[in-house]
């Protein structure tokens, strides 16, 4: 019987032939991360139990990204915190705010996952990278003081359902509607504890930040990652920014093991938006446009879709329009280099334009944090990856999650439309 | 590891925020955690438990955020076991790692209520309740380890400082 990616990356990292799920191994990690909120707890763990090393100062990350620039006195500690850690231990991949972007855009932008790689972080969306054919999974802050001391982790090795999804992206879909269509059908506990594998030729077809997109709500279904096998796409993102000289690009095998195939026609997948309170909430756009929903706020960015192309979408919309009255667009670029680019590329001018304001690269209103944080009976279009009760801010606003070019379309209109309502039938 | 305790019973979705409600996360301290474990489920609880008693519950016990004071709440309390039908898998996590013994099996919960007694062998996954042997599955050495030594951080003081 062949191995799935996922089972090969374990093995190799587990350092033997051949791994089944359901068995526990103490795996080798390629890089341990965290960021504002989780990596404080481990700094503190590792210093009361006494421990005076990590196990490779070029393996440790330190990503200062929730509250970026420190939003008060208590992130401004915690900052401060990992940023000692990082000079007393020489830790290389501790970034600063001006290098500093959305740990799951930043990483791979900066080539430090790379294909093959076996990586954890104290974040859920650490599934993020599985789009460049790793095997990365979130864990909690002793798990990742565990590895800073050891360089691993233990892992149980999951079952994986695979997607296969063929044909053709109806106009204005992306990864992200791909992404909120399954987990609508499979529900939020629908690959609990399992490696969510995607392939077909719709996925083939996508960039790479189409790809990350897909990977990155992977944990929105209870899974444990997302992953899609290296192609040409992959191996040319990569070669364009590889901190490492070696990697190694693993495939599924043919005769693979999988729990469940789902076949996935790309046809049916219209741009979805998910309702309050839960990502499963999903209805197609041309729906939800006749339920007149208006919105106070929308947001573009994140780790799940505040990448290049989704500006570039963003832009294409905005151009020569303005925003609602009295409606609040936020648009943040995931890293400084995406930043810049959209500089470069005229976007930022499209949306000031507009009449969007332009946040520095931050997490800031994805998680309610800074930023855009929603008062009571507020509604917001964003293009984040949860909408639980509270998520933007008070308990009684309500997030609905879209694609890029929905959120953008929605800003110009007020109310949640389909990009065809602004920029009419193509 | 044999262990005997009484039984505290909870249904489906016992989630973080009722095993330890966000109010009390301004402190790490374990006994401080101990005294409102389960409070919103159940008031008395953390007056009335035992060292050595026993958690039995539904589905997705544990489900919700990845705070790590959920399990050590309960560990800190006394409690020596949990058994659920299932169990989240963060929180399946954080429980190894922080040396509190979790098992999964299905039947446990429609044979028991809250005050009953029961044995559990954790080396052999056997779970002893009025007669029966019920299996769960045993842990895989290496948990069991993690267990032994009281936890992830014991094992990493222990093995590799
Ligand atoms: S952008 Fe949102 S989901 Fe992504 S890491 Fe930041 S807070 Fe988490």
């Amino acid at each position: 019987m062949g191995q799935t990616i996922a089972q090969k990356i374990i093995a190799k990292h587990a350092g033997v032939e051949r791994v089944t799920p359901g068995e526990i191994y103490l795996v080798d990690v390629d890089f341990a991360f965290g960021n504002d909120i989780t990596a404080a707890l481990s700094i503190k763990q590792f210093n009361e139990i006494g421990a005076r090393k990590v196990f490779d100062p070029e393996k440790v990350g330190l990503i200062p990204d929730h509250y970026t620039p420190n939003k008060d006195i208590k992130t401004a500690i915690i900052t401060q915190s990992m940023r000692n850690f990082a000079r007393e231990h020489g830790i290389t991949h501790h970034y600063e705010v001006g290098e500093v972007g959305i740990e799951h855009a930043l990483l791979p932008e900066k080539g430090v996952v790379l294909p093959g790689d076996l990586v954890i972080g104290a974040d859920s969306h650490t599934c993020t990278y599985g789009a460049l054919g790793a095997f990365s999974t979130g864990i909690g802050s002793t798990d990742l003081t565990f590895a800073w001391i050891t360089g691993k982790v233990w892992l149980k090795v999951p079952e994986t359902l695979k997607f296969v999804i063929n044909g053709k992206l109806p106009r204005w879909s992306g990864g992200k509607d791909i992404i909120l269509y399954i987990i609508g059908k499979i529900g939020v506990n629908g690959a609990n504890y399992r490696v969510m594998e995607f392939s077909g030729d719709t996925i083939r077809n996508l960039n790479m930040d189409n790809r990350f997109t897909i990977c990155n709500m992977a944990i929105e279904a209870g899974a444990k990652t997302g992953i899609i096998e290296p192609d040409e796409k992959t191996i040319e993102y990569v070669e364009q920014r590889k901190e490492r000289s070696t990697y190694t690009v693993y495939k599924s095998d043919k005769d693979a093991e999988y729990e469940k195939i789902y076949e996935i026609n790309a046809e049916d997948i219209v741009p979805q938006v998910a309702f309050p309170h839960l990502p499963e909430n999903t209805k197609p756009i041309y729906e939800v446009e006749k339920m007149d929903i208006r919105i106070d706020q929308a947001v573009i960015g994140s780790c799940t879709n505040g990448r290049i192309s989704d500006l570039e979408i963003a832009a294409k919309i905005l151009k020569g329009h303005k925003v609602a009255n009295k409606l609040r667009l936020i648009i943040l670029p995931a890293t400084p280099a995406i930043y810049r680019e959209a500089l470069e590329r005229g976007y930022i001018e499209i949306f000031l334009d507009a009449g969007a304001v332009i946040a520095p690269p931050t997490c800031g209103p994805c998680l309610g944090g800074h930023m855009g944080v929603l008062a009571p009976g507020e509604k917001a279009i964003s293009t984040t990856n949860r909408n639980f009760r509270g998520r933007m801010g008070h308990v009684e606003s309500e997030v609905y999650l879209s694609n890029p070019a929905v959120a953008a379309a929605s800003a110009i209109a007020g109310k949640i439309v389909s990009p065809e309502y602004i920029l009419g039938g193509n | 590891m044999k262990l005997k305790g009484r039984v505290w019973k909870f249904g489906d979705n016992v989630d973080t925020d009722v095993i330890i409600p966000a109010r009390y996360l301004n402190t790490t301290d374990e006994k401080e955690l101990a005294k409102h474990c389960m409070e919103d489920l159940d008031p008395e609880f953390a007056s009335k438990v035992k060292p050595g008693d026993i958690i039995v519950a539904g589905e997705s016990f544990g489900i919700g955020s990845s705070r790590e004071h959920a399990p050590i709440a309960i560990k800190a309390s006394g409690v020596s076991l949990v058994i659920a039908k299932s169990f989240a898998r963060i929180f399946y996590r954080n429980s190894i790692n922080i040396g509190l013994p979790i098992l999964e099996n299905e039947e446990v919960y429609d044979l028991v209520e809250t005050g009953d007694e029961i044995e559990v062998d954790l080396d052999k996954g056997e779970i002893h309740v009025k007669g029966k042997t019920l299996e769960a599955r045993p842990f895989p050495e290496f948990i069991k380890e993690i267990i032994r030594y009281g936890g992830l951080l014991n094992y990493a003081k222990e093995k590799y400082l």
